[in-house]
């Protein structure tokens, strides 16, 4: 199990295409023909010079496929369905230890302090008003065990407790036909969600995990939790939450991630 | 216009020689297939070895993307053409009657009885139109093959919105293991049918061009 990390941005599969692709054209020039031509691009110096791409090396190809990936947004919009639950597990089913996930390293995990932490709310809300802790704690609170799937494939199942976030929305007079909801994370993370998703029931801002409070790798004071979206979809240590019609983005979505992100 | 004397009979097709290997809508979504299973396939690769589930790695050199979030993004543009096209071919193929007269019939023994008999080397290519026992099974499996490629990578895309599915397929982990499992029986396959076509290789012509392999 890998921990996610900046991907590296120039590397090794950039001169691996290049070599590639030199070597092709030195093959094209000594047998032009189109016969041979076609045989040879069933072979592996053919595969060798889609592969060695990396999305970085062609701005026409990176352009396309973030325009697919545009769209593969709307598609997950319309297939997303605001009453369809995700499963829930008994509580034997927990993953122990619930592995560590972040785009840095277990031991760069960020501190936040209880007592002067206040969660900002603000953008298309009526109250402005900053939250406390034990504000949030004294709200109705939910627990459910959910899978959490990460992008990079593997799942694990956690126990996550909190408040719905279509309450906290409802409380602060949230213009829910407002398109986005954008996060600020107290480890410098970002990221964004759909309205919908945020008005889906089992969408958690969580305060405990397993039972206990959320402890500092699970994101203190607290996660977004969604079981209906990927782990980078769902953040931890956040500090301000804002409701926008313009697309804040994410921390990986602006890297290549699916802004979407469900599942 | 005249009528057909009888002594002239007027055939309404044109004489078989001349019709194409392969029609043209064959050899069009072969090769987008081909494109799209060479995408799918290379950046899988790349999104498996993000978190391998078995005790190897696939060699990044041979891998689409060049990181995680380019390879999703390969992968997920990629299945649109998969899909779009494998619909097209279905359909043409079903509307057609193709699927029904090329592969059919098929049992067991015939694909036992034509396997010893290329083995052997008695199998005949002498009517490429025709295709034997191993060939249909091969085909047809590799239709079923990327079917289940399809449904269970919707479980690994969408396994919230799509639970039925996702239960029929053992939930999200066992859907993942379908979808490595099945890719490499496509890559098996996909492994055959190229030594196949270095074994006969006026197949790669048929599939390129209509006028190949066409006796007149």
């Amino acid at each position: 199990m890998k921990i996610l990390q900046r991907p590296p941005l120039q590397q090794v599969d950039s001169e691996a295409a290049l070599i590639d692709a030199r070597r092709l054209i030195v093959r094209k020039i000594e047998q032009p023909a189109r016969r041979a031509f076609l045989t040879r691009s069933l072979t592996m110096g053919g595969l060798s010079m889609l592969t060695g791409c990396s999305i970085s090396n062609n701005e026409g190809v990176e352009a396309a496929l973030t325009a697919i990936s545009r769209f593969n947004d709307k598609v997950q919009g319309l297939i997303f369905d605001p009453t369809q639950l995700a499963p829930t597990y008994p509580e034997s089913m927990i993953t122990r230890p619930f592995p560590f996930n972040a785009y840095y390293s277990e031991d760069e995990v960020r501190e936040v302090d209880e007592e002067s932490y206040r969660l900002e709310v603000t953008g298309m809300v009526a109250d402005k008003r900053r939250w406390t802790l034990p504000e949030l704690r004294a709200m109705e609170q939910h627990d459910q065990v959910t899978r959490h799937i990460c992008v990079e494939g593997w799942s694990a199942i956690g126990k996550w407790g909190g408040v719905r976030f279509a309450e906290l929305l409802s409380r602060v007079g949230a213009d829910t036909s407002a398109k986005y909801v954008g996060f600020k994370c107290a480890d410098d993370y970002y990221t964004s969600i759909d309205m919908p998703t945020a008005l889906h029931p089992q969408t958690l801002l969580t305060l405990t995990y397993d039972g206990q409070p959320l402890p500092p790798k699970y994101g203190f004071p607290m996660k977004l939790r969604m079981p209906t979206k990927l782990g980078y979809k769902n953040p931890k240590h956040i500090k301000a939450i804002f409701v926008t019609n313009t697309n804040p983005g994410g921390y990986w979505e602006d890297q290549g991630y699916n802004w979407f992100g469900g599942s | 216009m005249h009528s057909p004397s009888a002594t002239a009979p007027v055939t309404l097709l044109p004489p078989a020689d001349h019709r194409p290997i392969h029609p043209v809508w064959i050899r069009v979504t072969h090769w987008i297939n081909a494109l799209a299973v060479l995408m799918l396939v290379t950046s899988g690769w790349r999104i498996y070895n993000a978190s391998p589930f078995f005790p190897f790695q696939i060699p990044s050199g041979i891998t689409l993307g060049g990181w995680l979030g380019g390879a999703i993004q390969w992968h997920f543009a990629a299945m649109w053409l998969l899909a779009a096209n494998g619909l097209v071919y279905l359909a043409l193929n079903m509307a057609s009657g193709r699927l029904f007269h090329k592969f059919f019939p098929l049992s067991v023994s015939r694909i036992w009885r034509d396997a010893m008999a290329a083995l052997k080397g008695n199998l005949s290519h002498s009517d490429p139109r025709h295709y034997n026992s191993v060939q249909r099974f091969a085909y047809l499996f590799v239709m079923l093959d990327i079917i289940l490629l399809v449904l269970s990578g919707l479980v690994l895309w969408k396994s919230v919105q799509f639970p039925v599915l996702r239960e029929l397929l053992g939930g999200y982990e066992f859907a993942r293991r379908i979808h490595f499992v099945a890719m490499a029986a496509l890559v098996a396959f996909v492994a055959v049918h190229l030594a196949m076509v270095a074994l006969v290789p006026r197949t790669l012509f048929t599939m390129l061009s209509g006028k190949a392999g066409l006796k007149s």
